[in-house]
């Protein structure tokens, strides 16, 4: 590959720091015309912070940006748009009961008659095999089809660099497959394209460099054909963290959890129903709940928490007690733990010290209430053992659970549940937003308390995550639950297509693959 | 030059006490200078307001009568508040909790003693809960919201007291007038400093911020009302109620308007008559976010407003300016502590402009 002399984008030194947090620490990186470029890294390595200084959402505190040799300052998006960056971001802003046509007639910035945008629109469509009536309303549409129009939107400004902001964590594999059409094509038309992700087998097979971010800092630039998924998972992850101690021949117990035809009407006009959920975790077991983003894997946790109770007391189960209508309060008491995947606000009170969010969901079984009056020595106490058994970085049981950093905060939620030594354990994207070494640390700690006898059902959207801590597996989608399968011997291409099912029309089940 | 706002990443604590101090300071130095603007002494107006009733010993009673159902009422406003329960209504809740006390002592006749006191006042506490019932069911049956409803109810009890005392509660030997008959004497209240107004009702608005401490710091109950306020997921998560939440604080804010409406009635008024809704209801709105919705701030901020109360009726005689003027200043205060919580959250920095290179290199 030659090296073109002037990069369409030049990071040099770019740091951000937050409260707290070093965001970015002295990245740099180039990216060619016409080349797709990945960043890589964990959530929580920075690379969101990174492009949103590209695109002028943010400033760094230090660093510069060159654009087509330039140096520059990007002072706001506005401004990006007219250097000729576009940006497709991870979550669309864009008017449900609104057309396509109206929906991108409103996020440009200038004011273009509605008969010319609608045929510039339909051009650059054709260009790029993006079908899509412009007269839809976007309340229609599924998810890849509204990504479209984000793209289109993007694409409208003639840009020289398209920023994708973890584009396929929504598609399903076909989907995924359509869109890399499209952005190889505009590769291939001189534009540039920076291409976010923790996918390694996506940037293998679509990105022509990858560079590397972990905690912020800048790890490798590499050839991303050149290196393996590993050698790239090694760099992003840290190499040798991520292997989990289990211990050899595991057998499972009693049947603990039993989740029986759970039936669960969505709440809200998005709201996921749940229809006739049905798995068994036994004890020792570590059962996975995968599947893409919003497939109901958010009210499958409350309906298992009892933040959502069941009309059915049948439904679930816990060691033989039929737990269906109980609340939250009344299941931990039967000895179910859960974990939300939102830290701040739902596991925990970001404005309450540690001590006090204790309280929140350890105060009945660990006698932290006496005659209606909270014994505020008995959850400092309790606090403080978990701050030292997780290693939580905080100053004490009296800071305050906002100001720890995702990945404590975290650690601190899961050893609050953990150390009350929960008969059943329900988590929920357990290592979402956490940097390396505190995943590493809460996979253990599960596997551990399955040692110790305890059913665990970890929901989450990171197949890796689950591939290498899970014992068996099903997979969620449109709020329904496939049969498990043996995580040993499970065959990742059928996995994919469970994932993906709900979406257009492979409900006919394909032939099954002969080994 | 920009200046940016923050987020602390806590709260400050030395904000959260200077704030509500700063904004009584800051009401006052505008005050100052709105007067002077009218041509009214603004000087004298102000220190009529609120030192005048502090300086002169006589007025301290009228402070502590005028103290006693603003905090009570503002206590029980200030639990739904940490909930994020908007009861605006206490002042129809206070009424109702007043009438209720009144239609005790009327029906008791000429009986008296310390049992129909007791059980005037238990009468006001539960007509005040009962008045705050209709906006909890309505809120946590069908969702409405509380603020409407329950400033709403205010003007039915209003009127409530109006049919009772120009028809079946008037006074006979009234004149005509629209008002109770006074209460008899060994059905009031004891006086507590023989010689001078205070009453039993003072020493129960002092003692009760300290058992409300108590309840919201060491209790579950407490737990859950701050749960609920900060975090509702998290409330949900932790097993707790929100409905059951929005029920018990409306209703404790119910409860204590009622109470202090009874106090009031069996205390210092004695007789109801059309003048009885002075406000109390709406001022310890402000009393309870002055207070910082802390017990022992609504302690004191009570006495804070009390004294703007009786200050402003000083000023009415020295200076000329309507006793109304006292309720400015009180808006005042809500206004710059309202504002002010913004420092509690956030600092302020003043970032120097950069001269940069060019926002656009492309383009114009």
């Amino acid at each position: 590959m030659q090296t073109s002399p002037v990069p369409r984008l030049e990071l040099t030194g770019i740091t951000k720091r937050f409260p707290g947090v070093l965001a970015n620490d002295n990245v740099g990186f180039a990216v060619k015309p016409g080349e797709i470029h990945a960043l890589l890294g964990e959530n929580g390595a920075g690379k969101s912070t990174l492009v949103k200084m590209i695109y002028g959402i943010m400033q760094p505190d230090a660093g510069q940006i060159r654009w087509n040799g330039q140096a520059i300052t990007v002072s706001n998006p506005k401004a990006a748009r007219k250097l000729g960056i576009g940006m497709v971001f991870q979550h669309f802003s864009l008017f449900d009961a609104m057309t396509v046509l109206e929906n991108i007639a409103l996020g440009l910035d200038t004011r273009v008659p509605q008969r010319e945008l609608e045929a510039k629109i339909r051009a650059v469509m054709q260009q790029y095999g993006l079908l899509l009536d412009p007269h839809r309303t976007v309340s229609t549409l599924s998810v890849g089809e509204r990504q479209r129009i984000e793209i289109v939107r993007a694409l409208l400004l003639d840009p020289e660099l398209l920023i994708m902001d973890e584009p396929t964590s929504v598609l399903t594999p076909q989907e995924v497959e359509q869109l890399f059409v499209v952005l190889r094509k505009l590769a291939s038309e001189g534009c540039s394209i920076l291409y976010i992700s923790h996918k390694l087998h996506e940037i293998k097979a679509l990105c022509d460099t990858a560079t590397i971010l972990r905690g912020g800092k800048l790890v490798d630039t590499c050839d991303p054909k050149v290196e393996t998924s590993r050698s790239m998972a090694e760099k992003m992850i840290g190499a040798g963290l991520k292997e989990i101690r289990k211990p050899a021949g595991r057998s499972f117990g009693q049947e603990r959890l039993i989740v029986n035809r759970l039936n669960l009407p969505g709440v809200g006009p998005f709201g996921i129903t749940l229809s006739d959920i049905t798995f068994t975790a036994r004890a020792g077991e570590i059962f996975g709940i995968a599947g893409v983003a919003g497939n109901g894997q958010n009210a499958l946790l409350l309906a298992l928490s009892g933040e959502a109770p069941s009309e059915d007391a049948d439904a679930i189960s816990v060691d033989g007690a039929r737990v269906g209508r109980l609340t939250a309060k009344q299941r931990r008491m039967k000895g179910m733990a859960s974990v939300p995947e939102e830290r701040n606000g739902h596991a925990a009170v970001p404005d309450f010290s540690l001590s006090d969010n204790t309280i929140l969901t350890a105060r009945d079984r660990l006698g932290m209430v006496q005659g209606g009056l909270i014994n505020s020595g008995a959850a400092r106490t309790y606090a403080g053992e978990v701050i030292t058994s997780f290693a939580v970085k905080a100053q004490g049981p009296g800071s305050l659970a906002g100001s720890l950093s995702g990945g404590n905060l975290q650690k601190y939620i899961m050893g609050r549940e953990i150390m009350q030594k929960p008969g059943v354990l329900v988590v929920s994207q357990p290592t979402w937003g956490v940097d390396a070494g505190a995943a590493a640390a809460i996979h253990q700690a599960l596997v551990d308390l399955a040692g110790q006898g305890s059913a665990i059902v970890v929901i989450s959207q990171d197949l890796d995550e689950l591939l290498s801590l899970c014992d068996t597996l099903a997979v969620i989608n449109g709020g329904r639950l496939s049969k498990p399968m043996q995580v040993a011997g499970a065959d990742i291409h059928e996995i994919g297509l469970l994932m993906g099912g709900i979406h257009g029309d492979h409900a006919a089940p394909e032939p099954a693959h002969a080994h | 030059m920009r200046i940016k706002l923050e987020k602390r990443p806590e709260p400050s604590r030395l904000m959260l006490v200077v704030t509500p101090i700063a904004s009584v300071l800051l009401t006052m130095a505008i005050g100052v200078v709105v007067f002077d603007l009218l041509g009214i002494d603004g000087f004298r107006a102000v220190v009529d307001i609120f030192i005048s009733p502090i300086l002169l010993s006589y007025k301290w009673q009228d402070v502590a009568v005028k103290a006693a159902p603003l905090i009570i009422i503002a206590l029980g406003l200030s639990v739904g508040n940490r909930a994020n329960v908007w009861n605006i209504g206490a002042e129809g809740q206070y009424i109702i909790g007043a009438v209720c006390a009144a239609g005790i002592g009327i029906a008791a006749g000429t009986t008296g003693g310390p049992l129909i006191i007791l059980v005037m006042l238990l009468a006001g506490m539960v007509g005040g809960t009962a008045w705050a019932t209709v906006p909890a069911a309505l809120k946590t049956r069908f969702g409405v919201n509380e603020i409407l409803t329950s400033l709403m109810l205010t003007y039915v009890a209003t009127q409530v007291l109006g049919y009772l005392l120009s028809g079946p509660w008037k006074n006979p030997e009234g004149r005509n007038f629209p008002a109770t008959a006074p209460l008899q004497p060994d059905q009031t209240l004891p006086i507590l400093f023989p010689g001078t107004t205070v009453h039993l009702g003072i020493a129960i608005a002092l003692v009760l911020p300290f058992a409300f401490w108590l309840l919201m710091s060491r209790s579950v109950f407490g737990y859950q009302i701050r749960v609920v306020g900060s975090a509702p997921n998290a409330a949900r998560h932790g097993g707790f109620d929100s409905n059951q939440t929005v029920w018990l604080s409306m209703l404790i804010g119910g409860c204590m308007a009622g109470l202090a409406g009874a106090l009031e009635f069996a205390g210092a008024l004695k007789a109801l008559n059309l003048g009885f809704p002075s406000g109390y209801g709406f001022t310890a709105i402000i009393v309870a976010f002055l207070g910082r919705l802390h017990p022992i701030g609504v302690l004191i901020a009570g006495i804070v407003l009390a004294i703007t109360y009786v200050g402003g009726q000083v000023a009415q005689t020295t200076v000329k300016i309507p006793n109304a003027t006292a309720g400015i200043f009180q808006a005042l205060m809500l206004f710059f502590i309202l504002a002010s919580d913004v420092l509690v959250r956030n600092r302020i920095r003043i970032i120097p402009s950069r001269k940069s290179a060019a926002a656009a290199v492309r383009g114009e």
